[in-house]
């Protein structure tokens, strides 16, 4: 298996010379099987440099597995050059909007209607297919297992873990661990911490023994009371978590767009200090970098 | 038949919660520092929204692989905002009309909900059940009615009827339903819950808190009997009124369960006044 990362940024694109070494996209990974299948995780802005050096492979089949619906996952989906291209054969998994009760294959159409888009969802030359993913389903793509956990964000959120020759690659897509809603001095403390921890123990053991995990790191330590609820994890919790699930390599992503290439490489430093970073059996941690491409 | 359990689900699909909740979460939504604990407070304290969160979280749009009891277990696992939104579109239908045709009173119907969820979630720390299950006693005890509120707003000239047979022959509600309707409260919020996947425990205890003596519960933990009992306790504080006066004696396996008849155990529970103001307060607009 192997993978490449083509966004790492959250919340919206930040191109511009602050940017050039970990990349100003939004959300995107491609992830190859060992029989070269394409799985790509999140259709931000990366998607569409991704979808420029497809042309030599088409027709393709492409899986895409998208975590959540917000703007910075989805946002390159229409300009995805293999849509357009009759033989091409693309399927997008994803969880259906439980408010709305309207599957995953609203998100294209929607982004596509009228007011948004010039070209409709139904004039596409690529043969399309939507498939709603419930939680712990698996989907086989070729020799790639793909299961799903839902993680907390301010919307549903599929982690993904995919499983390939004995090899594991998992992405959370957004993911803040749960905290107590509630004051120590509540009634309601106690039972509430006990749920968020079970449910704490279960997306660990979602993680465990990954090869890689490449994990929502948004947030400075420091930043977080203020963003508390936005649905994104800390330095401090990401490492924390890694360590605890026995993950082998980590790459911290959704990048904030404030941030430079000189600030995120001053607050990994200074979380790598802070955590004591590299201590025996660690997992080996990194920054997500736009281009990076790996054999797992 | 006045009512077919089939199309129950359907009807309640579209059914509105009540004012005070659908009030409250508007309120509460409108606010950008609206602390998730508020929320949830106000949505476990109206049997509609409660119901359909339940709903909602156990449907196949989540497929998880564990039941969810109540809708702080909800909020820990599909979040806050989820839930939040859920409400929303809950509240979006409308509010459940303070009368009725069948002369219904909404309010003291909540009362009586409330007052019940309130009493077996005590019962349940009484039988030694583990706090953080003692909130599905209290679930079941706000949900065990909701078939009437199906009634009142769907058949309302039926539910009539059966509230004037039952107070005017001095009978049981769900006995005068069953013989007129051929089905009664109990049926039809026992099968909604069914239908909709709630927990079997919260199911069995909805369908059987007239007859907990009915087959057995899976946990066997009590619910069942604890709703049963809460159910004359309340009655007996005459708190609230869901439209059955008649206090019922402990069948067998309610006395055994508590060790004691309903005389012996409100004694047991001291002075619940206390309580009962709690619960009321969540009947105000």
């Amino acid at each position: 298996m192997r993978f490449k990362f083509w966004g790492v940024r959250g919340s919206i694109p930040s191109p511009g010379p602050k940017t050039v070494h970990y990349g100003g996209n939004t959300t995107c990974i491609e992830v190859r099987g060992d029989n070269n299948e394409l799985l790509i995780l999140d259709s931000g802005t990366g998607i569409f440099p991704l979808g420029q050096v497809l042309i030599p492979e088409f027709p393709l089949k492409a899986h895409i597995f998208i975590t959540h619906t917000h703007w910075d996952h989805i946002q390159g989906l229409p300009l995805f050059l293999p849509i357009f291209v009759a033989g091409n054969e693309v399927t997008i998994h994803g969880a259906a909007d439980p408010i709305t009760q309207r599957g995953i294959g609203e998100v294209l159409s929607r982004q596509m209607e009228y007011a948004y888009f010039p070209v409709r969802e139904a004039e596409l030359n690529a043969r399309m297919a939507y498939l709603d993913m419930q939680e712990g389903q698996d989907v086989l793509v070729g020799g790639v297992n793909v299961r799903c956990m839902l993680l907390n964000h301010p919307v549903l959120n599929f982690g993904y873990r995919m499983e390939c020759g004995g090899k594991v690659f998992i992405f959370t897509g957004d993911h803040e661990w749960p905290y107590n809603i509630y004051n120590p001095d509540d009634a309601e403390y106690a039972d509430y911490q006990q749920m968020a921890d079970e449910q704490r123990s279960r997306v660990l053991d979602f993680f465990r023994g990954a090869d890689v995990l490449v994990i929502d790191t948004a947030y400075t330590d420091a930043e977080y009371p203020k963003r508390k609820g936005w649905g994104h994890g800390t330095f401090a919790s990401s490492i924390e978590a890694a360590r605890e699930a026995g993950v082998k390599r980590v790459f911290l992503t959704h990048h904030e767009p404030t941030r430079s290439d000189t600030d995120l490489d001053a607050v990994f430093n200074e979380a790598k200090k802070t955590h004591g970073v590299g201590r025996d059996g660690d997992p080996q941690f990194e920054l997500a970098q736009e281009g990076l491409m790996l054999e797992i | 038949m006045a009512i077919n359990a089939e199309e129950v689900p359907g009807l309640v699909e579209r059914m509105p919660a009540f004012p005070q909740g659908v009030t409250k979460v508007l309120d509460l939504a409108s606010r950008p520092e609206c602390a998730p604990k508020a929320l949830v407070q106000v949505i476990e304290h109206d049997p509609v929204m409660t119901m359909k969160v339940l709903k909602l979280v156990n449907s196949a749009y989540f497929g998880l692989s564990r039941p969810i009891n109540s809708i702080k277990h909800g909020v820990v696992y599909v979040g806050i905002n989820t839930i939040k939104n859920l409400a929303l579109s809950i509240a979006a239908i409308g509010m459940l009309p303070k009368s009725n045709k069948a002369g219904f009173d909404m309010n003291q119907f909540l009362t009586h909900s409330l007052g019940v969820a309130s009493v077996a979630k005590l019962l349940a720390t009484h039988l030694g059940v583990a706090d953080k299950d003692a909130t599905d006693f209290f679930v079941a005890g706000l949900l065990h009615d909701f078939g009437k509120v199906v009634l009142a707003q769907f058949k309302p000239e039926e539910f009539r009827l059966c509230l004037d047979h039952a107070a005017e022959q001095e009978r049981s509600l769900h006995e005068v339903e069953r013989e007129t309707q051929g089905i009664s409260h109990d049926e039809i919020g026992g099968r909604l819950a069914e239908a909709w996947k709630l927990p079997p425990a919260l199911a069995h205890a909805i369908h059987h808190h007239h007859h907990p003596e009915l087959g057995a519960e899976e946990a066997n933990d009590g619910m069942c009997e604890a709703v049963f009992a809460a159910n004359q306790i309340v009655r007996s504080l005459g708190f609230g009124d869901a439209g059955n006066h008649l206090i019922a004696d402990f069948p067998p396996s309610v006395s055994e369960r508590f060790g004691s008849d309903l005389s012996g155990l409100m004694s047991a529970l001291g002075d619940l006044s206390g309580e009962m103001e709690k619960a009321r307060l969540f009947t105000q607009l």
